[in-house]
């Protein structure tokens, strides 16, 4: 077999000016934190600091909760919707025009190949903000009523494995709907949501409308107790989501939660194999996993199994893992120390319950957190690798006879976030779709997404959806 | 020899539960006394336990595979046969709740008729809240995608009190149309209509466990209803507020989706109780 190696292709780092330390975005304006301290964010490829973040406290969330009151009840409820409306489309507009910029910070602080942060996570970004603005002036048509109403001031907290297409998930919407807000970005992932405060600037958005708090699950705690707060908007684990919901319990707070998922990705006998196979690896190593939606359970038909497996070893050991700038590369880092550990404990728990565990051969650079795509076949249902969510490059491979044994086993969880279905079958194609229990199917695809495209999940997987006119409703109150 | 009207003796109703579609007395043997308006006693209808209530947890779980399948066509027919039944019933129903709740004859049957008609109301839904609350959406790429309301799966319903009829019919009719199955506490002070309508249901095509009624303490109940784990969603329109935090507090076990309710005729009485589904496939040839 000929050899072609690939030559190095980096992304420039050249058009992103990252500053020694980042202050706290309130009513407009950069401010020390009254904490007075500053944690350090790293880039997950070679552990290297990138910047100093001010860590919010409760008096700085305090300034923050008033600033979006104040803006809420002054401004930005009184606006026509029109004219709101216009400043969502001027933040989508920044957002395309400095969107290399913003991909390569993503990349650096996030550590996710600059493919995704160059094609996917920034685009889509500009995208949610741009179908978002449109809603603005047609509220009366997102099915909460003639008169709907926003709650007022929102709270959001949002994870580390998307970081600015979450800020765009959940700042879009809650500002379409005359919601004003404050948003805290994960403590791994800051930079992102703070050159975005740089774009509120830029598109002269009222001071206050939208705050951006950093720091760590204490400052997210503040946010959620803060009584000035209506609403509650998270995503992340399923764990923090329970935290959330027993904190506003007995409040008026409303809450949209998107938490876990341990999705299975169904592969018939009819189906495409070759096609399936990329379904499989896009279901799992996209974002190293770090996904909540990830098909990271693969149900395969006995009478595939050896066939499936076989080629997905083989397209396996081509994927590129390497310097996340490297527009070559499939797979970047880990995005920190500590889900590193998480990967590698429940990987050693897999080996230790019986599972045959398989490694893509790729050598791991020595610097930064890094995880070899793996696969785990001879899994049982009962296996923590098939029942908790890792967040990593990691399948558990298990197999089914019949149509009706894949769905019991699909639904045999506690999530009920995504799934997919592969078979050339339309009629089974819809059989299994309508059976799954989960808020989204991908069907002979994976891992796609868009502004117009309800998401969120059954179950344990949280409350609510984002996305489309559902995820517009949930930030909207009927007037009665 | 026939006895003369002034001689006879009332045959009396035993007041039970309706679990599985059959009507067993409370498994822990318990009763409670239930008054009129006037404070005399009515009737001792079972005060269910925490045992009653897995049990009609279990019988609604097991029909929910079949009534979520039917079509909506067919349930949207057992919901107007409910009415129908409903409607011959009246009479009973006015005795009960002028008894209950001491109100006029006019008001109480007011009261009957608009619960016939909610359940009118309602079975016109069942084929129709997908068309509404569901769409197709214009993703930017070549799939087609689309989102459909599903139901949730098990329901608990806590009724509210007056009027009680109509608030216990309005309550389980949105809950059911669209394919869920339900367990609900009649109000604790206001229960004969709910097991009478019991009996309505057991003669209206409906299969066994889609509805359980269980009669009893709502205070009681809820810490059970609220962190059972085969329960998915609680209308929790009939509890103080003290409960409804208990409720939420349990309820983070499996993140149960818990509402309240002010009104028995709107659209939200079916949407809250369920979930949206997105189906996306690629389009080529």
């Amino acid at each position: 077999m000929s050899q072609f190696e690939y030559a190095p292709a980096l992304e420039s780092t050249a058009i992103v000016n990252i500053a020694e330390r980042y202050n706290l975005f309130i009513d407009g304006k950069f401010v020390t934190p009254k904490s007075g301290k500053y944690f350090p964010t790293i880039n997950p490829a070679n552990e290297k600091v990138l910047a100093k973040v001010a860590e919010a406290n409760s008096t700085d969330v305090d300034t923050a909760v008033q600033a979006a009151r104040g803006a809420y009840s002054k401004v930005w409820s009184k606006m026509p919707a029109a004219e709101r409306g216009k400043y969502l489309f001027r933040i989508a507009r920044i957002l395309q025009e400095r969107a290399r910029e913003f991909a390569v910070l993503e990349t650096l602080d996030n550590g996710k190949p600059i493919r995704e942060s160059r094609d996917t996570d920034i685009p889509l970004a500009a995208a949610h903000f741009f179908y978002h603005a449109g809603w603005a002036d047609k509220l009366q048509y997102a099915g909460v009523g003639d008169q709907p109403k926003p709650y007022g001031v929102v709270g959001q907290i949002i994870p580390w494995n998307f970081p600015m297409l979450m800020l765009a998930w959940k700042v879009a919407p809650a500002l379409a709907t005359g919601n004003t807000v404050v948003l805290k970005p994960a403590e791994t992932t800051s930079l992102t949501a703070l050159l975005f405060a740089e774009v509120c600037q830029q598109a002269e958005l009222p001071a206050g409308v939208v705050n951006i708090v950093t720091g760590a699950g204490a400052t997210g705690a503040d946010i959620v107790n803060h009584p000035g707060i209506d609403k509650i908007a998270f995503t992340g684990s399923t764990e923090v989501g329970k935290l959330i919901a027993s904190s506003i319990a007995g409040t008026k707070k409303g809450a949209t939660l998107e938490l876990g998922g341990k999705a299975a990705n169904i592969i018939f006998d009819d189906a495409a194999i070759d096609e399936a196979v990329e379904g499989i690896v896009n279901g799992i190593f996209f974002n190293q996993g770090h996904v909540c939606c990830a098909g990271s359970r693969l149900l395969v038909q006995e009478n595939i199994h050896d066939e499936v497996l076989e080629k997905l070893k083989v397209r396996m050991a081509h994927i590129r893992l390497g310097n996340p700038l490297d527009k070559n590369t499939d797979i970047g880092a880990i995005n920190s120390a500590a889900q590193l550990a998480k990967i590698k404990e429940l990987v050693t728990a897999g080996g230790a319950e019986g599972a045959e565990q398989w490694s893509a051969p790729c050598d791991l650079p020595g610097e930064g957190f890094w995880f070899a795509p793996t696969i785990f076949t001879g899994v049982s249902q009962t296996h923590r690798i098939a029942r908790e969510e890792i967040f990593g490059p990691v399948l558990s491979v298990l197999t089914f006879r019949t149509p009706q044994e894949a769905i019991e086993k699909a639904n045999n969880t506690p999530y009920g976030l995504s799934a997919g279905v592969w078979s050339e079958k339309g009629s089974k194609v819809l059989w299994s779709a309508s059976r799954l229990r989960a808020g989204v199917i991908w069907a002979n695809t994976f891992n796609k997404f868009d502004p117009a495209s309800p998401f969120g999940g059954y179950k344990e997987s949280g409350w609510g959806r984002e996305g489309g006119r559902h995820g517009l409703a949930a930030y909207l109150k009927a007037s009665n | 020899m026939a006895v003369t009207p002034s001689q006879r003796i009332d045959v009396l109703k035993t007041y039970k539960l309706f679990i599985g579609g059959a009507f067993p007395r409370s498994e822990s043997g318990r009763v409670y006394s239930v008054k009129d308006s006037k404070g005399n006693h009515l009737a001792n209808p079972s005060l269910a336990s925490r045992k009653d209530l897995r049990d009609a947890v279990v019988a609604a779980r097991s029909a929910f595979p079949a009534w979520s399948a039917a079509t909506a066509y067919n349930r949207g027919q057992i919901l107007y046969r409910m009415a129908e039944m409903l409607e011959g019933r009246s009479e009973q129903l006015v005795t009960e709740i002028i008894a209950l709740e001491g109100v006029t004859v006019k008001s109480a049957t007011e009261q009957v008729q608009e619960s016939v008609d909610l359940l009118v109301w309602y079975a016109g839904w069942s084929d129709k809240i997908a068309t509404i609350a569901g769409s197709t959406n214009p993703v930017s790429g070549p799939y087609y995608n689309f989102s459909t309301p599903e139901p949730i799966g098990v329901v608990a319903i806590f009724a509210a009190a007056k009027p009680s009829l109509l608030n216990f019919v309005g309550a389980l009719a949105g809950v059911i149309t669209s394919g869920n199955t339900a367990i609900i506490v009649a109000s604790e002070k206001y229960p004969l209509p709910a097991i009478t309508f019991s009996e309505i249901m057991a003669t209206s095509d409906l299969p066994a466990g889609v509805v359980n009624v269980l009669t009893g303490s709502a205070t009681e109940l809820v810490p059970w209803a609220a962190s059972h784990m085969d329960i998915d969603a609680i209308d929790a329109s009939g509890l103080t507020s003290k409960q409804l935090k208990e409720a939420q507090l349990a309820g983070v076990a499996n993140l149960k989706r818990i509402r309240v309710h002010t009104q028995s005729k709107a659209p939200e009485r079916i949407l809250n109780y369920m979930e949206t589904k997105t189906v996306w496939h690629p389009i080529g040839i």
